[in-house]
């Protein structure tokens, strides 16, 4: 079950629209290494994790990663705001403006809509531990990719922040893979999938 | 800045400071001084919190409590941003 609260979690105040940029910036929305991606990555995943602090830390990430998503499609509402026809045909904007006109949908720079494919949830503690450090890297790939198109201050430092944020998860994914590895035959970390061949029931049932 | 405004941006930087000790202290259950730090964050974002609620809006649902009009309704949108 979730809270909402009605603030952003880092301010976006952007006072120059730029459907170029708009378009780029939607693929931390919903493209492959996007904050869509993200939340459902570590959501989905953290039900066959079976140690509390390591699912505790799916859990939490996951719930900011979709503080993530409401920044991103934030910067993406109003990087589109009060355009002109001019505008939106100029900047190329148009193959998108004619579906969703200036709605907000999940699809990569390339056009390419949201798919579940994205991201994976294998039931492999290591496996999935080992994706979720390589998802924080890529998402921090695209937002340097991002700052190196951008040079208005309104857009970059919420993408600053969000950049930052990947480096922080990334180190703390880093440490439940040591905590998960701990649990396991140090000897042989594949001899068994905690998350499916021991089939203890928990300590509180 | 304005009163608003200014207030919503030191509740934020107090829920960040609120987010990295979660992450923080799920990895590392047992660091005393971490707890420390988020009982007192976490106490005085609360109340600022309650303060922004009762001068402006609530922010969450928990801080609702409304009589002439649904105050959660009417609450700005957080992808408002500036007027432009």
């Amino acid at each position: 079950m979730w809270c909402y609260e009605k603030r952003l979690q880092f301010p976006v105040k952007i006072k120059e629209p730029n459907a170029k940029l708009a378009q780029v910036i939607i693929s931390q929305f919903g493209g492959p290494d996007g904050e869509l991606a993200a939340s459902m990555r570590y959501l989905s995943q953290r039900y066959s994790m079976p140690y509390r602090e390591v699912a505790g830390l799916l859990t939490d990430i996951g719930t900011e990663e979709l503080a993530h998503l409401e920044m991103v499609g934030s910067i993406v509402h109003q990087l589109t705001r009060n355009l002109s026809m001019e505008e939106i045909k100029e900047s190329g904007f148009d193959k998108y403006y004619v579906d969703h006109t200036v709605g907000v949908w999940p699809q990569a720079a390339g056009g390419i809509p949201f798919n579940a494919c994205e991201f994976q949830v294998k039931g492999d503690i290591i496996t999935d531990l080992v994706e979720d450090m390589a998802a924080e890297q890529k998402a921090r790939t695209t937002y340097d990719n991002i700052l190196r198109l951008i040079k208005d201050p309104d857009v970059c430092e919420p993408i600053k922040f969000l950049r930052q944020r990947e480096i922080v998860h990334f180190q703390r994914f880093g440490e439940a893979l040591r905590i998960a590895q701990d649990k396991l035959n140090a000897k042989n970390f594949y001899a068994f999938n905690p998350g499916f061949d021991m089939c203890e029931s928990c300590e509180d049932c | 800045m304005s009163q608003k405004e200014q207030m919503l941006n030191d509740i934020g930087t107090l829920d960040f400071v609120l987010v990295e000790l979660t992450l923080y202290l799920d990895t590392h259950p047992f660091d005393r001084n971490a707890m420390e730090y988020f009982n007192h964050y976490s106490r005085i974002k609360n109340q600022m919190e309650k303060e922004f609620s009762q001068k402006f809006f609530p922010l969450t649902k928990n801080l609702a409590e409304s009589n002439k009009e649904w105050r959660w309704g009417m609450a700005p949108l957080p992808w408002e941003g500036v007027c432009n």
